[in-house]
Order: structure tokens, then C-alpha cells, then sequence
């Protein structure tokens, strides 16, 4: 069985991150995304492993290249996972709004 | 539509601000955090202490159906200045967070609306993001009892 990895535990790394920003606007190899850092080759390689784990990233072979690119549904999932915090305040301040309203008319 | 609470939540930062624009007087928004029997209502909490100034102490404590503190929350003022600024910090009880710093600022827009800016300092970056994250992993596991729940229903 494979663990599968938390998104948000790959998102927390900054590397991680920092190849998701990358990849936003184009598709690359890893050797072009490993240009990029100053880590060692295999770090690379093992971020993109695990992000391709998580499915934020996707692989497509292209001629003898490997290309990376961004899987917009599963990002999708991490942009949302403030929504329900934000929710949670919006729900409550719409609660706040309406009773003071009430308020307002009553006096 | 725009949405109203808006959630801003800088990455690698251990703060966030959540603002929100409310059809309100400015007056009518401060006294929504400064009157205890309305606090009460739109936390969907027991207020248990609630001074307003300086140096003095607030706690709420909410219930479920029976009678059992499931949530509570404390802390005290730094500086509380009708319709513009409330400093305090904030606790959860039996819970394993560090305390967090909360700044509030109550802004007229104009006669009848107004805005609150809700700055909060946590211990850590990542603190915060476990913050943030609570209210989804509760979401979550209100799903998976809810499943849960379901599939015991049909069980029996």
C-alpha cells in the first residue's frame, strides 16, 4: 500500500512551494526546474516525488523529456482550504449583522 | 458578488487579518463586542466574564445540548476604546494552543456602514496555519461522524 502524503504537509515546505510558483506558468523538465535552486539535483528530485504523490503535479512524457506541470484541480483543493475559516467568521458576522439590525429597529 | 469577510493570510507570515464591511453604524458594530447579552448571541456562547477596559478579563464558554463545556475561550484587554480599537488576547481552554494577540479596529465608512479589521498574531507561522486549517478538519470529521452516524442507522 502506498502512504499517501497530506497536501498540506507538502505544501509547508518552502522548496515545494517554490516549485509550484515555477510551474504556475509553464510545464518544465526537471533538470530546468532544478536549475532554478541551489539544492543538489536529488533534493529536487524528491520534492517533485512527493508532489507528484500528493497529485499536485502531474508527469507527461514528451519525446525523451519528462515535463511537470501543475494539476489545477488539486491546487484547487489546497486554495480552498481556507474557505471554511472563512466561513466561519463570515457566518458569524452575518449573525452579528442581522441582529443588530433587529436592534436598531427596535429602539 | 464580492464576498463580505475577506481572509487575508500571507504565506511563511504567523498573522493573518480577516476584515469584513457591515451594513452598521460604527456605533451599533462596537456595541455587538461591548454588550455581553449580545456578544452572547451572535458567538452562540455563554459569557461568563466580559470587563471592558484595560487590564480586565473576558471568558466564554459555549455548551452542548447537555451541559457540557465543549468549547471555551478567555483573555484580557490591553486597550478598549469605544468604536475604534479593541487590543486583547485570546485562549482556547484545553486546548494545546499558544495564546494569540488579537487587534480589532472599528471603522465608520459612513453614517451607516462600517468596517472591522481583525489583525491576529499567533506563536508561529506555523501555528497559524494549524488555525487556519481547523475549521476544514472539523468540517472533515463532522462529515466522516456524520457518515459514521448514517452507517450505524442502517446497521441497526
Amino acid at each position: 500500500m502506498i502512504i499517501r502524503r497530506d497536501v498540506f504537509q507538502a505544501i509547508a515546505d518552502p522548496t515545494r512551494r517554490a516549485i509550484l510558483m515555477l510551474l504556475a506558468s509553464q510545464a518544465m523538465t526537471a533538470g530546468s526546474i532544478a536549475a532554478n535552486f541551489n539544492t543538489a539535483r536529488p533534493t529536487v528530485s524528491k520534492h517533485l516525488a512527493i508532489l507528484t504523490e500528493c497529485e499536485l503535479l502531474d508527469q507527461q512524457q514528451n519525446g525523451r523529456e519528462i515535463y511537470y506541470h501543475l494539476n489545477p484541480n488539486k491546487m484547487k483543493e489546497i486554495a480552498d482550504f481556507i474557505e471554511p475559516f472563512r466561513k466561519l467568521w463570515d457566518d458569524r458576522f452575518n449573525k452579528l449583522e442581522d441582529i443588530m439590525k433587529a436592534y436598531k429597529q427596535k429602539k | 458578488m464580492e464576498l463580505k469577510t475577506k481572509i487575508h493570510a500571507e504565506d511563511g507570515k504567523q498573522e493573518l487579518t480577516i476584515t469584513r464591511e457591515f451594513e452598521l453604524p460604527v456605533e451599533l458594530l462596537f456595541k455587538a463586542y461591548e454588550d455581553a447579552d449580545i456578544v452572547a448571541q451572535w458567538m452562540s456562547t455563554t459569557v461568563v466574564k466580559l470587563e471592558n477596559k484595560k487590564y480586565g478579563s473576558w471568558q466564554f464558554d459555549t455548551s452542548d445540548d447537555k451541559g457540557n463545556i465543549v468549547f471555551s475561550a478567555s483573555g484580557v484587554y490591553h486597550e478598549f476604546v469605544p468604536n475604534k480599537k479593541i487590543t486583547r488576547t485570546f485562549e482556547m481552554g484545553n486546548a494545546p494552543f499558544d495564546v494569540q494577540l488579537e487587534f480589532l479596529e472599528f471603522e465608520a465608512l459612513d453614517e451607516d456602514r462600517s468596517k472591522l479589521t481583525m489583525q491576529i498574531v499567533y506563536r508561529s507561522g506555523a501555528l497559524r496555519d494549524q488555525m487556519l486549517k481547523l475549521p476544514f478538519k472539523q468540517g472533515l470529521n463532522m462529515a466522516h461522524n456524520r457518515l459514521e452516524a448514517l452507517v450505524k442507522k442502517l446497521n441497526s
